[in-house]
């Protein structure tokens, strides 16, 4: 059997998927024994025309990071899923949208007219905006469109598995590569982790499992860091979270915000986490719980941070 | 004229507000027929999933009733209901969904007048708003 | 006209195209350097917590997100108006020192070094990681990725995660250092300051002893006379965490000095239709369009700038290192474009200097970490330099502390209208009427913009080191008549 033929690509991502396929350390090495990298644009030679000359299925897995934001992304997803054979959603965006999926939360036109009119060092009274086809004295130069809501990869194009993180920790991203390179994968659609559970399994602060009278932001308390940090009233969203990080983000002192995505089973991981709030609130006073709950501020920003465009509702509502 | 005849989902919770109805019915009271019911055990089972599946999926507002706060049939259940629906109002306003389309209150078993109130009430303010925006908007945009 | 397309630009953080326009003659007209996407986070940060915003914006580069953290918290303790504990400050200068060591390592062995180390011209299958490491030796090779990894596990030991880390928090930091973890990190600084000097050695052995390369350096092709910023501290030194920021002008006189909070008064941005990046440039000098020079608003901010635009380097070896690069390329400023690889490496061991500093600090174990902020928020400025540029964060919040506005400018922004200048220049000095285009062309246009961002390196060691680039020529008609690739 000759090496596997492996393609990377990010979308409309932040390059800390890329960052996060090297930080397996010396393990890049096994990889690279068994693998020949055709197309990977951040960091080697190929280009889309060398893609498109490949036969279809001829790539044995592509690795996708990023969300689908433009016709670009859209197009490149399509052509690299005909040619691949395996198709992998690789780190949040690919998976449910994360960072960039907030934009659904707003209307493009408002996004664009922020972006090049409004902020307060832009100097651009004409209100000129970038142009699919613009004419330059020169000639003519195109850029791709922008779609008005973002979306995640299975959404454009048919997905076969999910490796979650924003990025994915080391460890996630060398089973994903060690299942690749063994040939020992999961069930098709599968999500690629050590754990199917709750992160609160692995994490190793000791939990008494207390109800809340009050919720506290981060800079508002000194928890102790050595305890459950949503015992002591902070957001920890490893409720209602995918473990197989490692729980990194509780042991440096912050509460988990989500980045692994739902627990396994799970349609809509901000309502779940919301739920699970519901349950922590300590009274029986409806109007306590009221108050309680309105302290509780950006629900959907904090809910959703991560998988907005996979949620139930995709985006907000706008005019 | 074509009215539009909003689609509500109503949960009723066994022991008190769905016995509410049913007292409703028996008492031949009428009110606005929109609603499609549907039974849990207590109104905490409502997980806040099943109102936004139930609006994705065709609703245009969803009515949950539970037994009225210290009557509920397992003590605390309710409670988790007023929670849970708190925080999910104040996060739909975030995403521009108006506040009349999602509704708490609470109907005990001996009140089949209240219940039919209440239909009545949030089907009209539901009717206000028209239906429910569904579809999500994905076209290209063009600048400028 | 007739336009060549190279798409997409490659070994670059962030998706990128160049279009170069030819006239009848056969000499270029224009180049256009675009960015085809945009995300918003100008827009969707608001109605976001501000304590919220160091996680939300560091996912705007995966590569520094330790720049956007900092920025961001630093714009949070003005926002609230809190002052970190002295702990905390080194705490958060150690972690970023330690980020500094990785990412310039990183951009000069694995992208940009392989065209000097190996020479501009050097088959492709060798301008590489590889063909470095055979050229210098497989020790180096391993140092090189030790380098990295264990400052990655300085960054995840302070910050709670390598990638993306959480300990920034307005009034301080969310973890402690412990003195078993201090004493691996001062050890790892120590090395850091060894590999650092190595670095430099080799780029003098290499390259300013090479007589073709220094005169590359030296030459028009690669020169723009352009303002230079970047942050100093009180004693006009290149600082990365915090200071002032100060921009010389090209004759390298100081132009401006500003606090964070002023600098709406020293900056613009303009829009283009054909690209979706802000090009921003001096307020005070104004957009005279895309030219160089004492009359044009455009402004670099990068290693070079800064240290243009500072007196000096605040530790002793770096600041030798300064003044040995200064005298050898004839004075301050360094107009050169490609000498700030040089500047890179300078500023690599000042990192690992100050993060051997800090390592050292008694202070830096202490418990007190975070100071409980008191007063409603309402506004703040945070600035630091990323790697590729000066860093501004700016927030407004309501009483609450949700965000209501929201205005950044990136690092690599700053150097958008100069990366523009510097690749039709590059391109003029290298296409001609009658010249055919060569592998060795078009990589002489990419040495250009790769000296200006670093973007993410790949440890493989089956990096080719050629850059995927593809030129066509079309005529009027839009048939080809001529096409050249370099991709295998």
């Amino acid at each position: 059997m000759g090496k596997l033929k492996v393609a990377l690509y990010w979308a409309s991502s932040c390059g800390g998927c890329d960052i996060a396929t090297l930080a397996i350390g010396e393990k890049i090495l096994d990889v690279a024994a068994a693998a020949d990298i055709v197309f990977w644009p951040v960091a080697m030679d190929f280009k889309y025309k060398d893609v498109e000359q490949m036969a279809e299925q001829s790539i044995d897995a592509c690795l996708f990071n990023g969300a689908i934001r433009s016709t670009e992304d859209e197009h490149v997803a399509k052509m690299l899923r005909s040619k691949s054979k395996i198709m992998i959603a690789y780190g949040s965006c690919a998976y449910e949208g994360c960072i960039p999926g907030l934009a659904n939360l707003f209307s493009m036109k408002s996004v664009l007219e922020r972006v090049y009119v409004d902020t307060p060092s832009t100097d651009n009274e004409a209100r000129v905006y970038p142009q699919a086809k613009v004419k330059v004295p020169e000639g003519e130069l195109e850029l791709p469109r922008l779609y008005s809501t973002v979306r995640a990869l299975h959404q454009v194009v048919d997905v076969d598995y999910f490796v979650p993180g924003c990025p994915p920790e080391p460890k996630t991203t060398w089973l994903a590569l060690e299942a690749l390179v063994t040939g020992a994968l999961p069930e098709k659609g599968s999500v690629i982790s050590h754990s199917n559970k709750a992160l609160c399994e692995e994490c190793p602060l000791p939990k008494e499992g207390k109800k809340v009278k009050k919720f506290y932001r981060p800079h508002q308390i000194i928890p102790d860091p050595k305890k459950c940090l949503l015992d002591q009233g902070l957001l920890c969203y490893g409720v209602a979270t995918r473990g197989g990080c490692g729980a990194m983000c509780p042991q440096g002192g912050m509460p988990c915000t989500g980045c692994y995505g739902p627990v396994e089973g799970v349609v809509d991981q901000g309502t779940h986490f919301l739920a699970a709030l519901g349950s922590l609130i300590d009274s029986v006073d409806p109007e306590e719980i009221q108050r309680i709950a309105d302290e509780i501020v950006d629900p959907a920003g904090r809910f959703y941070r991560y998988s907005l465009p996979v949620s139930l509702l995709r985006r907000a509502r706008t005019a | 004229m074509n009215r539009f005849e909003p689609k509500i989902v109503v949960f009723n919770c066994n022991w008190c507000s769905y016995a509410g109805a049913d007292l409703a019915g028996t008492s031949r009271i009428q009110y606005a027929p929109n609603i499609r019911i549907i039974r849990v055990m207590c109104s905490g089972r409502v997980e806040p999933y099943f109102i936004l599946e139930a609006l994705q999926a065709g609703a245009d507002g969803v009515l949950v009733l539970g037994c009225h706060p210290g009557e509920c049939h397992y003590l605390e259940g309710n409670y988790r209901t007023v929670a849970r629906m708190a925080l999910l109002k104040n996060m739909l306003a975030q995403f521009g969904i108006e506040a009349d389309r999602v509704r708490l209150d609470w109907v005990s078993a001996s009140e089949g007048v209240r219940f039919a109130g209440i239909v009545n009430q949030v089907t009209e303010a539901v009717r206000a708003l028209g239906p429910f925006q569904r579809e999500e908007t994905t076209e290209e945009v063009a600048h400028g | 006209m007739r336009k060549i397309m190279i798409d997409p630009i490659t070994r670059l953080e962030g998706h990128g195209k160049i279009a170069i326009f030819l006239d009848e003659e056969g000499e270029v007209a224009n180049a256009y350097v675009q960015i085809p996407e945009l995300r918003g986070f100008e827009k969707f940060c608001e109605g976001r917590l501000a304590e919220d915003m160091p996680q939300i914006t560091q996912r705007i580069c995966g590569v520094c997100p330790e720049a956007h953290h900092l920025a961001s918290t630093k714009a949070l303790d003005n926002v609230f108006q809190v002052e970190p504990t002295s702990t905390a400050r080194k705490i958060r200068e150690l972690l970023y020192s330690a980020f500094f060591v990785t990412d310039h390592t990183t951009h000069f062995y694995i992208l940009a070094g392989p065209d000097f180390i190996m020479g501009p011209e050097a088959p492709p299958s060798e301008r590489n990681i590889l063909g470095v490491i055979g050229k210098v030796g497989i020790e180096l090779g391993k140092r090189v990725i030790q380098t990295r990894q264990k400052n990655h596990w300085v960054i995840q030991t302070l910050g709670g995660r390598g990638i993306h880390p959480v300990f920034g928090l307005p009034g301080g930091v969310s973890k402690a250092v412990s003195e078993e973890d201090r004493k691996s990190i001062e050890e790892i600084a120590g090395q850091g300051v060894e590999f650092a000097r190595l670095s430099l050695k080799i780029f003098d052995d290499l390259i300013l002893q090479n007589k073709e390369y220094l005169d590359m350096v030296l030459s028009d092709a690669y020169t723009n006379r352009t303002y230079y910023m970047g942050l100093v501290d009180e004693n006009n030194r290149v600082n990365f965490y915090d200071g002032k920021v100060r921009v010389v002008d090209p004759q390298g006189k100081e132009f401006a000095k500003y606090a964070p909070s002023e600098y709406l008064e020293h900056l613009s941005e303009r829009v283009e239709p054909w690209t979706y990046l802000k090009f921003p440039y001096l307020k005070k000098v104004g957009w005279n369009g895309f030219t160089d020079g004492e009359k044009s608003g455009i402004y670099r901010a990068t290693p070079l700038s800064r240290l243009n635009a500072a007196d000096g380097m605040a530790t002793p070896l770096a600041q030798e290192e300064y003044e040995r690069m200064y005298t050898t390329l004839g004075g301050k400023p360094v107009h050169h474009t490609l000498a700030t690889h040089w500047a890179r490496l300078i500023e690599l061991l000042y990192a690992a200097e100050r993060m051997l500093e800090l390592s050292k600090d008694p202070e830096i174990t202490d418990p007190n970490i975070r100071t409980i902020p008191t007063e409603t928020p309402h506004e703040g400025v945070g600035i630091v330099e990323a790697p590729r540029g000066t860093l501004t964060h700016h927030y407004i919040t309501d009483e609450k502390g949700i965000m209501k506005k929201c205005n950044l400018i990136v690092g690599t922004t700053n150097n958008y209208a100069a990366i523009n200048l510097t690749v039709k220049k590059a391109a003029q000095g290298v296409i001609h009427k009658g010249k055919e285009i060569t592998e060795g062309l078009l990589n002489r246009i990419e040495l250009a913009w790769r000296a200006y961002d670093p973007c993410m390196g790949c440890a493989t060691h089956k990096l080719p080191g050629e850059l995927p680039v593809e030129v066509e020529l079309y005529d009027a008609d839009g048939h080809i008549i001529d096409s050249s690739s370099r991709f295998r």
